[in-house]
């Protein structure tokens, strides 16, 4: 029986995560964290379809803004009740997903990255000029907190990061049972090779916008909790910048794994923190550090150990078949001295 | 008549790559497709597998114009292919690739792993029966925990036809399956094909390996330049002046 196993280890961060605000009693400390949750959310939509259906979409930040801006404005302008406004910014993020998709599909690899740049560019310009309707530059502001439900609610900074650690858990079991279910075989089939997964009967389109669609919706969902949490918005928010913010978490965490995002977030954003005092001379550290990991560990930091467990589980079972096999011809060569 | 292709062309540019070609693969045979390289026989197999779009002709199965229809829909309708490389996934286990070819016999969707419904869990289930079944009927029952890109050239290819056979087919198109494997591996996979046609599945092949085809086949398209030019039993290709003039050039005689 071993302690240290997969379920004892989920069980454990779910704790800590749950204690955090405790042991640390540092509201900025918290504030760090919740922001953490919510770009985790958002890294888990971009692994769902850039990690597990193989399509790098480069227009995650404009749908995250397109979250945070429908939610921003059917509040602030609507004057609508939050929780709805909330549902609809999340169906709206992901019928323009839809849209999207069906288009943005119709190409492959490096030509849909290309095109997802501008769609993600496109959206961002339209939030930043569309004066009338956005306020431009000038940004959305008293996005109100989270309306409460029932007898909670969610005005103070711990109660936003408890509501946003549980949004994340649920998230996060989402995203687990969709990879660990046909359909996420069916996306990794798909990332592996188009054509052979067409083989074997797969609709690719189907799918592909399946994917694509989900992870707009958490790009959305992520976009809407940032509108709450902040409660201002600018259009910066859909610049290209956050997408690539958002797929660095994802490399240096481990592209295509569930911990990955996790991971990342986590030791980028921390990282970051501590280094604010660099300001942008940051980057002149995360730029090789990142470059080196695409090198020497393509999987990110989740992915790799993922692999050195998988071959030495393979070795482990290779070695017992080899003991096997040999046990058996020295047992061959004994029976034939014996009949000789 | 089972598979029948009428005047099939296809065009890429002003290269006539498959020109006319009428053919029909026999229900419970081996049939081959030979020719030299260029001929036009992996084009031929992905018009009929839906990866290219016909130019010009049509191709029936059972009866039924599938023509134009796209690769997923084929293979829903009982056509399995494998590549000419091996078109596999190999950060994964024999097992897990294999398992994901009966997805198309199964019908839960997103909800269904969002809530993990009782119809997910006996599809899965139905799955990995289905990937044990054809790991046993393709010998690979001691590598199905193994990556697939740990495996040898041969142990790949039974894995391609693992795979195509989890589609639960009624005809197997086999793109080069002896390519890049020794004598005795190559004997040990004519001997796989023969056990699935005996099991009631259409096989057809290409291949470059004469010995191998001479013997296996049942009968025999030539293609050369993208047409046909002689189809029939291994002895009626043997002897064919069309055949030894295209393989061994113009003067040559037998």
């Amino acid at each position: 029986m071993k302690f240290i196993n997969k379920r004892n280890i989920i069980m454990a961060l779910v704790l800590l995560a749950i204690a955090f605000p405790f042991v640390t009693q540092n509201d900025y400390f918290i504030h760090v964290m919740t922001l953490s949750f919510i770009w985790m959310i958002g890294v888990y939509g971009l692994n769902l379809l850039a990690g597990y259906t193989g399509y790098l979409s480069l227009a995650h930040a404009g749908f995250f803004a397109v979250g945070a801006y429908s939610l921003g404005l059917l509040t602030v302008k609507a004057q609508m009740n939050f929780w709805l406004a909330f549902v609809l910014a999340l169906i709206i993020t992901s019928i323009l997903g839809f849209l999207v998709g069906l288009i943005a599909l119709r190409t492959k690899e490096h030509f849909f990255a290309i095109y997802t740049l501008c769609v993600g560019y496109i959206l961002y310009l339209v939030i930043d000029k569309w004066d009338s309707l956005t306020e431009g530059v000038r940004g959305l502001i008293g996005i109100p907190a989270p309306a409460n439900i029932g007898p909670i609610s969610f005005e103070t900074p711990l109660s936003q990061y408890y509501l946003v650690l549980a949004i994340l858990l649920v998230v996060i079991l989402i995203v687990y049972r969709i990879v660990h279910s046909l359909t996420g075989r069916t996306y990794i089939a798909i990332r592996n090779s188009e054509d052979l997964a067409q083989t074997i009967g797969i609709s690719t389109m189907k799918n592909k916008l399946e994917a694509f669609v989900l992870s707009t919706f958490f790009a959305g969902l992520s976009g809407a909790l940032y509108a709450s949490f902040i409660r201002f918005i600018g259009p910066d928010i859909g610049n290209i910048v956050i997408t690539f913010d958002l797929l660095t978490y994802l490399l240096i965490g481990g592209i295509g794994t569930l911990s990955g995002p996790i991971v990342g977030t986590v030791l980028v954003v921390w990282i970051s923190q501590q280094l604010q005092f660099l300001q942008d001379y940051r980057m002149l550290i995360f730029g090789p550090i990142l470059t080196l990991l695409v090198i020497f560990y393509p999987r990110g930091i989740a992915g790799s150990i993922a692999g050195w467990n998988a071959k030495r589980a393979e070795k482990k079972l290779a070695k017992a078949q080899l003991d096997e096999r040999f046990s058996q011809s020295t047992l061959a060569a004994e029976n034939q001295v014996k009949e000789g | 008549m089972f598979l029948e292709t009428k005047n099939l062309s296809k065009k890429f540019g002003g290269l006539t790559a498959v020109n006319n070609v009428d053919f029909t693969v026999e229900k419970g045979k081996i049939n081959a497709i030979i020719g030299p390289n260029g001929a036009g026989k992996s084009t031929f197999f992905n018009l009929i597998s839906g990866f290219h779009p016909p130019s010009s002709g049509s191709i029936i199965l059972k009866g039924q114009d599938v023509t134009n229809m796209p690769p997923n829909k084929i293979a829903e309708l009982g056509i399995a292919r494998t590549f000419q490389t091996t078109n596999l996934f190999e950060q994964s286990t024999v097992l897990d690739n294999v398992t994901v070819g009966h997805r198309l016999r199964t019908k839960s969707n997103l909800l269904d792993a969002v809530l993990r419904s009782k119809r997910l869990k006996r599809e899965e289930e139905q799955c990995r029966e289905k990937a044990l079944e054809v790991i046993r009927f393709t010998g690979l029952e001691k590598v199905a925990g193994k990556l697939v890109g740990s495996l040898t050239q041969e142990e790949k290819k039974r894995t391609a036809f693992a795979l195509a056979l989890a589609t639960e087919p009624e005809i197997v198109f086999l793109d080069e399956p002896a390519a890049g494997v020794n004598p005795d591996e190559t004997e040990g996979l004519a001997q796989l094909m023969i056990k699935m046609v005996d099991s009631g599945i259409t096989v057809c092949l290409i291949e470059h390996k004469m010995q191998m085809i001479m013997k296996l086949a049942d009968k025999i398209m030539v293609l050369n330049y993208g047409e046909k030019i002689a189809e029939g039993t291994a002895d009626e290709i043997r002897n064919d002046p069309a055949v030894i003039k295209a393989y061994l050039g113009g003067s040559a005689s037998a």
